[in-house]
């Protein structure tokens, strides 16, 4: 089976200073990748050089090539605002716009004029939301502040949002790690249903969720990948060592 | 501690309490509907400060269109890109500008607009207005652009929004309610200049609605009514005063009202 995305040799600076060595990895589409670690390790720097991200950071240097569909997204002249439309992104701490839930969602569906006429953005809003699991729960008061939802119902709305833009891959970045078990479990639920439809990256720092919602699972170690292999691999007869000490708490 | 920080602002609040209701009290006998449409006219034969207000109102206009559009972008620009040597030079310049006093202000637009225009303008007095007010505009517009939590622009970026959009439809409206009080708070001291009016836009009998002659203003008019020798003449700069105190105030609460927090 072909990958969604391949990256090969990457390596990754900020300014003089290295944080990822020499990673290549296979991301196969439709299925949920986990990357765990201890804190500081790069996964997170490594999920944002997925769709670019990084390059807000001005002293940020990226060697190597991550191919999404077999294309370089680092060759020159990519289209870094397509490339994250179709790459996602779902943050650790849920920031929904200081707008409606509604607008919230419509939001990326506008700045992308993927809208035909009014119904089909309301439409399109409509399917975000209930692909979130969110919709049921706000659908009387879409044109209320997206700050009067709760933590978990935030983070959906910006699940909700992410995926408003139809994109192929979702990268998310701890994306249950300020919530309570409920909304965490809610969350896992619908990674889990989500991939039947994307390639879902996940970053996490509980060790229980990769094990419960990903196929692979991917182990890094001050900014080095130790172990990529299926999760239960990873979780039950690892080949690293390294990989059996941290999964099993020796360390981390 | 609470009673010492809540005697403090006790005493704020009541100097501005005083000062309002004794502006008042001696400016409100003076006012009718002649005083606020009349120009003025020699001592005892009535008059009004119609043309001052409408002149004042113009000038405030032309500076707000002047300096809202190049304060905000100036701030934008230090807030999103300026963190260079450029920024902090114009971080540098805007904080002296501030500092500078207006009637400097005024004579620098003298030497720049007045002498080769060959004489007094409102276009002049605007220009002065609108220099004082862009630092204020740009360095509270890039503060409260700093406050917008970092998290929001990579939330839109990650949509595939392109930066200016990302500045446009999220930073710019998420600031918008501190932008408009540093506004408002910019508005407000303008109205209340004289000194750099006073050899720019002059002053002027008549009523004036273009921007190439001598235009009279609420606070020059006030200058003139509060140094003249009749009593009914002060009674008339405490009557002008509580109108622009009321003007100010009418600004303030109709662009708290427009930015108000809908979100």
């Amino acid at each position: 089976m072909p990958s969604k995305i391949s990256i090969s040799n990457l390596n990754f600076y900020y300014g003089k200073e290295q944080a990822l060595y020499d990673i290549s990895l296979e991301i196969p589409a439709r299925e949920v990748v986990a990357f765990i670690g201890p804190s500081g390790c790069g996964k997170s720097t490594f999920l944002r050089t997925l769709n670019r991200m990084n390059d807000t950071i001005p002293i940020a240097r990226v060697e190597g090539s991550v191919l999404i569909d077999g294309k370089d997204i680092y060759a020159p002249g990519t289209d870094v605002v397509a490339l994250r439309r179709k790459v996602g992104m779902v943050f650790q701490k849920s920031n929904p716009f200081p707008k409606s839930i509604y607008e919230n969602v419509a939001y990326g569906i506008r700045i992308n004029r993927m809208h035909k006429n009014k119904a089909d953005l309301k439409e399109r809003v409509e399917k975000a939301l209930n692909d979130a699991a969110l919709l049921g729960e706000v659908k009387d008061r879409m044109n209320t502040s997206a700050f009067g939802l709760s933590g978990g119902q935030q983070q959906r709305l910006c699940i909700a949002r992410a995926l408003a833009v139809q994109p192929e891959v979702v990268l998310m970045d701890e994306p249950a790690s300020a919530l309570d078990p409920i909304a965490t479990q809610k969350i896992e639920e619908l990674i889990v249903e989500l991939k039947k439809q994307y390639t879902i990256v996940i970053v996490t720092h509980n060790m229980q969720q990769a094990a419960r919602v990903s196929d692979r699972t991917a182990f890094f170690m001050l900014g080095k990948l130790i172990e990529f292999n299926a999760t239960q691999k990873i979780f039950t007869n690892p080949d690293e060592k390294m990989t059996e000490d941290y999964v099993t708490g020796k360390f981390g | 501690m609470t009673t010492l920080t809540a005697a403090c602002a006790v005493f704020a609040i009541v100097i501005l309490l005083i000062i309002l209701s004794y502006i008042a009290v001696r400016g409100i006998t003076s006012i009718n509907l002649e005083f606020l449409v009349d120009t003025p006219k020699p001592v005892g034969e009535g008059g009004g400060i119609g043309n001052a207000i409408v002149g004042s109102v113009m000038m405030t206009l032309l500076a707000t269109l002047i300096g809202l559009p190049i304060g905000i972008g100036a701030g934008v620009y230090m807030a999103e890109f300026g963190n260079n040597w450029f920024g902090s030079t114009v971080r540098f310049i805007s904080d002296t500008l501030i500092g500078i006093p207006s009637i400097i202000i005024g004579i620098f637009i003298y030497t720049l607009v007045v002498l080769p225009m060959g004489r007094q303008s409102g276009l002049a007095g605007g220009l002065a207005l609108a220099i004082i007010m862009i630092p204020i505009v740009a360095r509270t517009t890039e503060e409260m652009i700093r406050l917008v939590p970092n998290s929001m622009r990579e939330a839109a970026l990650a949509l595939g929004a392109p930066q200016w959009r990302v500045i446009w439809n999220i930073v710019l409206p998420a600031a918008s309610a501190g932008i408009a009080t540093g506004v408002m708070l910019a508005i407000a001291r303008i109205s209340g200049e004289t000194a750099p009016l006073l050899f720019t836009a002059l002053n002027s009998r008549f009523y004036n609605y273009f921007f190439d002659q001598p235009m009279s203003s609420l606070t020059v008019q006030i200058y003139n009514y509060a140094t003249g020798p009749f009593d009914i003449e002060h009674n008339m700069a405490w009557a002008a005063t509580l109108i622009l105190v009321g003007l100010i105030l009418t600004i303030n609460i109709a662009v708290r009202y427009l930015t108000r927090k809908r979100f």
